[in-house]
């Protein structure tokens, strides 16, 4: 793979801007989205995604209102992108395939549509709406824990079939072990005729780990975000990826170092906390609920008097998927009503 | 005189309508009409006696004299291509594709504001099972900057129409919120769920409060429409009693103090589909209301 005259071995695209949203409650400002797209493009980034963190259209009573439109900001990091690219992402039933369209006027390069490890068949409209605007289009298969190699392998082949020129596999609840990933890695990389890509959260610590796992079963893309920013524990921090590749030879066309100065300098300043791997943050890889649950859970556990720990457990019994955030409300009324019956 | 009825399109809404209107006094059923031969729907029409012709919609428009009224349960394309062709052969056309040709109705809402029309349109299961909250929480109110719904259906009720225009049924039930439910601006959003066992139809609703607006009247309102729908949608209710949550919260009709949360489960009648199915099944009792309401208006003018 050739990136602006070098060669790398993985593409790495950076997701602060959409799946980092998640973690500052979707309030990003036209000045941080500016500092992070100049940081992250001088620093080499092949690709930047921004869109609100549940993607286009996402900002919404469930997942929570953006503070700024987020077709401003697009517009803002397209201006300042560099030779990077951006890409947004859009889950289909949230966001529209007409999103697609203003966001190609804005500038932007890469439509990653985003559907429940299961539900590849609804993404048909939008891959095709984003090949016909002639972006690149990437199938992003979320929540992949929840179903086997075998199974993401037919959920991929449907959306290569709809002209996707790559697949992502996301670990949203970072639930799965180095194992899990090569397994699933190895048996999509045999059976795709396109590239596959790696999205890990760091729920379990195994978000650099599995990374390069991905990366040695063949992956050809990988994500991070700066510091971790992002859902439940964080995600895969860009500037470790970047640092422990080095160190294994791999090469990845950014530079390290400048990837570090964005974390600290920009990035952490604006995060209201750490990413750490808490109790909230662990149990959402212990059992494998969609990262983007914890900070709605918090809220809610906090309304009703209830423990952000229990909501997260039930929301695992459930088989809750990504986007289903209406459900941590009605858990958390179902706790409470249980303990004041208890109580009697 | 009952009204002379065919449904079209003999796969699950078709099916599940029939055995609905089996039981109907204002409704007489007379055929089910598909296009493959072999289907289950048609073979379990022709066990109850039905005529089962597989010729599709022209065997309607041959049998245009002996047929007052259509229920379409085919795809938007189909209808968009026929729907002329009925209202000129004098047959009233009950839409349960999201082609929206006609007047959008949701019964406990408007259902006798479009009885004359021609064409009635369904809107979508969401739209049917979230529209009249909006509505209850509008009518409480002095008005309502902006609602918005989440429906998650299990994977295996959502059938290859939806899933290959999935926009169309956000877009149609966001319209139904304003247009019928009185937001000024709205969202829809719908989910998938695969897991096993499948799970019941669910469904959100969320109401930005504006300030100085009467809470207690809110929940009152809503608690009395569920009523209404369960009138006909017997599986219809409140999973968690309604709450008001404090914000604020930035909605897209700008700034409001309160959120009000409905949170409602719709569980199938198992006419023909399985009772997680809920939101097929709410489209066809849905139908049936309107259907009726038709037939009984029809009734009391003499043609």
């Amino acid at each position: 793979m050739t990136t602006m005259g070098t060669s790398v071995d993985y593409r790495l695209i950076d997701s602060t801007l959409r799946d980092g949203s998640h973690a500052i409650s979707h309030q990003y400002d036209a000045d941080e989205v500016i500092a992070i797209v100049r940081g992250l493009s001088s620093a080499g980034v092949q690709v930047i995604e921004i869109a609100h963190g549940d993607g286009l259209g996402g900002s919404s009573f469930n997942y929570g209102f953006s503070k700024v439109d987020e077709k401003e900001l697009i517009a803002k990091a397209c201006q300042e992108a560099g030779d990077s690219t951006i890409a947004c992402l859009l889950i289909p039933g949230i966001g529209l395939a007409d999103d697609l369209k203003d966001v190609q006027e804005l500038g932007v390069g890469m439509a990653r549509i985003a559907t429940h490890c299961t539900e590849a068949d609804i993404s048909e409209q939008h891959i095709k709406t984003a090949k016909k605007l002639d972006m690149e289009a990437i199938g992003f298969l979320m929540m992949a824990h929840m179903n086997s190699p075998e199974g993401l392998v037919e959920q991929a082949l449907l959306m290569q079939s709809y002209g996707a020129d790559a697949i992502y596999i996301a670990d949203s609840a970072g639930a799965m072990t180095t194992e899990d990933v090569r397994r699933r890695v190895n048996a999509l990389v045999g059976a795709l005729d396109i590239p596959l890509g790696v999205h890990a959260h760091n729920n379990l610590a195994m978000a650099v780990s599995n990374s390069i796992a991905a990366y040695e079963e063949g992956a050809a893309n990988l994500d991070g975000t700066s510091a971790g920013l992002g859902a439940g524990a964080g995600n895969c921090p860009t500037e470790i990826l970047a640092a422990v590749s080095t160190k294994y030879g791999i090469e990845t066309g950014v530079d390290p170092l400048k990837l570090m100065d964005v974390a600290e300098e920009v990035v952490r300043p604006i995060m209201p906390r750490q990413q750490v791997i808490d109790r909230a943050g662990l149990i959402l890889g212990y059992a494998g609920v969609y990262g983007s649950f914890l900070l709605h859970a918090q809220r809610a556990a906090e309304r009703y008097n209830v423990s952000q720990a229990e909501i997260l457990l039930e929301l695992g019994r459930r088989q809750v998927v990504g986007g289903q955030e209406d459900m941590i409300i009605d858990v958390a009324l179902e706790l409470a009503r249980k303990h004041a019956q208890e109580e009697k | 005189m009952p009204q002379r009825c065919a449904i079209i399109g003999s796969g699950n809404i078709g099916t599940d309508l029939m055995y609905k209107m089996l039981r109907s006094d204002e409704l007489e059923l007379v055929a089910l009409v598909g296009i493959d031969p072999d289907s289950d729907g048609l073979a379990r029409a022709r066990k109850e006696g039905l005529e089962a012709p597989h010729s599709g919609p022209e065997w309607v428009l041959e049998n245009s004299d002996d047929i007052d009224m259509i229920f379409d349960a085919t795809s938007a394309y189909v209808h968009v291509r026929y729907y002329k062709q009925y209202a000129d052969a004098g047959i009233t056309a009950i839409d349960l594709t999201p082609a929206a040709r006609g007047p959008k109705v949701i019964p406990p809402v408007n259902l006798y504001d479009h009885l004359e029309a021609p064409n009635i349109n369904m809107v979508t299961c969401g739209g049917q099972a979230t529209t009249p909250m909006v509505y209850a929480i509008r009518r409480a109110i002095d008005h309502l900057p902006y609602a918005e719904m989440v429906s998650t259906v299990s994977s295996k009720s959502a059938g290859p129409g939806t899933r290959q225009n999935i926009d169309e049924f956000t877009k149609t039930t966001s319209t139904a919120l304003r247009e019928i439910g009185g937001a000024e601006k709205s969202k829809a959003i719908i989910i998938l769920n695969p897991a096993e066992p499948p799970i019941l139809m669910r469904n959100t609703v969320f109401a930005g409060l504006p300030e100085g607006s009467d809470h207690g009247a809110v929940l009152d309102s809503v608690h009395e429409m569920v009523d209404e729908v369960a009138k006909y949608v017997p599986g219809y209710r409140l999973k968690n009693p309604p709450v008001v949550e404090e914000g604020p919260f930035n909605t897209p009709g700008g700034e409001v103090p309160h959120r009000a949360v409905v949170l409602l489960e719709v569980e199938g009648a198992g006419d023909y589909l399985p009772t997680y199915a809920g939101n097929l099944d709410i489209m066809t009792a849905a139908a049936m209301r309107v259907g009726e309401a038709v037939a009984q208006a029809k009734a009391e003018v003499p043609a």
